[in-house]
């Protein structure tokens, strides 16, 4: 299978998603000629122009509130934040608008919009351009919440999020754009809600997420040879997360180990851990 | 529709809203509306001269005082009463009450209880009609108290840039809550903050009904026209406090009084009946249908059942 890079099978799905409905459209800073801020979406101007590529000013509360606008009134907005940091700007839109709506009005409306942001350090861009802020998101019913580790997977669940019915969080990581792995080319989906066993192993699970997943990978493959086999679970979605998969590998290793970016307190691994409390 | 019928029915709505609001702040003492109630008994000519100029199919977005605008769009008064009620069988199945009361299938993107909230909404609403190049507008109510939030100045601009279909009016009613105007911004009109991003800034009387479907009227034909938003002012006040039971320690009844001088209902009654559009039957008539539409509504929300408790968790995703 070809192989392509994390940000080139995103603006696959982007590009699919695009062709085959025109409700899809984007938003966000720098989204259009430039590109993005981590070219993402490089080529799809040209291609669909500005009125569906569309160059926002700085306004992060105009780009979220508007994307949940037009989300209720018939498109399938996906809005591009520069970097997750910058969602605080927005979170009104997103934790009372966008994620309450539905909820709030009795059902009778329904919000198929996508917001996808970079997380994660690497970039020594310090304490405002770095943070891994998914428990923010995984806190709010309403709001499903996803974050890729592969091409394959990126592609597969943008392209599911985008045809989803709810606002989803699609949360990027800025050192994988360039990495690169086997991206089918036909149509497809990877479900929200479905964990991926990147790795089997008996003696001990990791449930890592985004880029962890790569660094679990890497200490499975050093720990391999002094003899512990390691499994390594990516959730793929936070939420639905894939309780059935995690604690299933749990069962058979008797070990868990949750590896992920974000800060320790109130992270996402401390969820995890609560669920698996009876192990 | 003409003219005459236009008005009468004008005149109809703003009396409908004038009616509910009464009761509900009625029932509101007697500890039968759970929640918070925000009255808009004061300045119901803002919603029923901007919703006349608007199509059914056009959007509006609301705010907290959001009772008026749903009425004036042509809301139910028993599911209305029901969902102030906390009714299952209410607009939003109980699970909005006032502050998000809301009819989706009569283009009402929302009552909103975060001050500003509906001004990007609106603006995506717009956006979104002009991406399906439908015709249709959105018009985003809200108060003085939001354009002082960065919801105002980023919607204004982005829809200004994409010249969006939408129309911003302010329902200045001279307070956020306890803080006048004066001292929460430096400038007499809000209209004048609609020269920054290029867009018509147009200051109407909010008590004259005719007054602000005419300027609503125009904003939408140029929207319509691909001209893009307007922002229209509709100077007003409202006579109760900003939530009941709001003491009202910053404004003096003298105040209150004179505002209700000004009742917007009574003055375009006169005008109708001085024109001859209107009679005293024909006020009673409408008085008396009114009158029944509220007992029902009451009636359909008493007698109405509460969502189970398993339907908290129901409606959260599609």
């Amino acid at each position: 299978m070809r192989e392509i890079t994390y940000a080139e099978a995103i603006r696959e799905a982007l590009r699919e998603e695009m062709k085959q409905n025109d409700k899809v459209f984007i938003l966000g800073e720098d989204v259009g000629r430039f590109g993005g801020c981590f070219g993402v979406t490089k080529g799809l101007w040209e291609e669909f122009g500005d009125e569906r590529v569309r160059d926002t000013p700085i306004s992060e509360t105009a780009i979220i509130g508007s994307a949940v606008g037009a989300a209720a009134t018939g498109m399938r907005p996906v809005a591009e934040i520069m970097f997750c940091d910058f969602m605080g700007v927005a979170m009104d839109e997103i934790t009372n608008q966008a994620a309450k709506m539905r909820y709030m009005f009795g059902g009778k409306v329904s919000i198929p919009m996508v917001v996808r942001t970079p997380v994660g350090g690497g970039l020594c861009a310090a304490a405002q351009h770095s943070q891994s802020l998914e428990a923010w998101f995984t806190h709010l019913p309403g709001l499903k919440v996803v974050m890729p580790s592969t091409p394959y997977d990126a592609k597969g669940l943008l392209k599911a999020s985008i045809r989803d019915d709810n606002p989803v969080i699609f949360l990027e990581h800025k050192m994988l754009y360039g990495v690169k792995g086997p991206v089918p080319e036909e149509d497809y989906i990877v479900p929200l809600g479905v964990a991926d066993v990147k790795r089997e192993g008996k003696d001990l699970t990791i449930i890592a997420t985004s880029l962890m997943v790569h660094k679990a990978l890497e200490a499975a493959s050093l720990l391999e040879k002094e003899g512990v086999s390691v499994e390594v679970i990516d959730p793929r979605t936070l939420y639905p997360l894939d309780e059935e998969t995690i604690l299933s590998s749990v069962k058979k290793t008797h070990k868990a180990l949750v590896v992920h970016e974000a800060v320790e307190r109130n992270g996402f691994g401390g969820e995890i851990d609560h669920n698996g409390e009876g192990f | 529709m003409g003219e005459e019928k236009l008005w009468i029915n004008m005149y109809t709505s703003m009396l409908r809203i004038r009616r509910f609001e009464e009761k509900v702040v009625e029932l509101f003492a007697q500890g039968k509306i759970p929640g918070f109630v925000h009255s808009y008994i004061g300045e119901e000519a803002v919603a029923v001269g901007a919703c006349s100029a608007l199509e059914p199919t056009d959007y509006i977005t609301s705010t907290h005082r959001g009772h008026g605008h749903l009425i004036a769009k042509g809301g139910d008064l028993k599911y209305m009463m029901a969902e102030l009620y906390g009714k299952k069988t209410g607009y939003c199945k109980g699970k909005g009450g006032s502050m998000h009361i809301a009819d989706v299938d009569l283009g009402i993107l929302g009552a909103n209880g975060i001050v500003g909230a509906g001004l990007p909404i609106a603006t995506g609403a717009a956006l979104s009609s002009h991406l399906q190049k439908n015709g249709r507008v959105a018009l985003c109510f809200f108060s003085d108290g939001a354009s002082n939030r960065g919801t105002f100045h980023e919607s204004l601009n982005m829809a200004s840039i994409w010249k969006l279909p939408v129309i911003f009016l302010c329902e200045n009613n001279m307070y956020g809550i306890s803080m006048p105007q004066r001292k929460g911004m430096a400038i007499d009109d809000i209209a004048d903050r609609a020269s920054a991003y290029g867009i018509p800034g147009v200051v109407v009387d909010g008590n004259d009904v005719i007054a602000v479907y005419e300027a609503v009227k125009e904003a939408v034909s140029r929207a319509r026209a691909g001209g893009g938003p307007t922002l229209i002012e509709a100077k007003t006040a409202r006579w109760r406090g900003h939530f009941e039971g709001d003491p009202q320690i910053y404004r003096t009844q003298e105040e209150i009084e004179e505002w209700r001088k000004k009742c917007p209902i009574k003055r375009f009654e006169e005008k109708l009946l001085k024109m001859g559009v209107l009679d005293e039957a024909k006020i009673r008539e409408i008085e008396e249908m009114i009158a029944k539409e509220v007992e029902e509504a009451v009636r359909f929300a008493e007698e109405s059942p509460y969502p189970e408790p398993e339907e908290a968790l129901e409606d959260v995703y599609a």
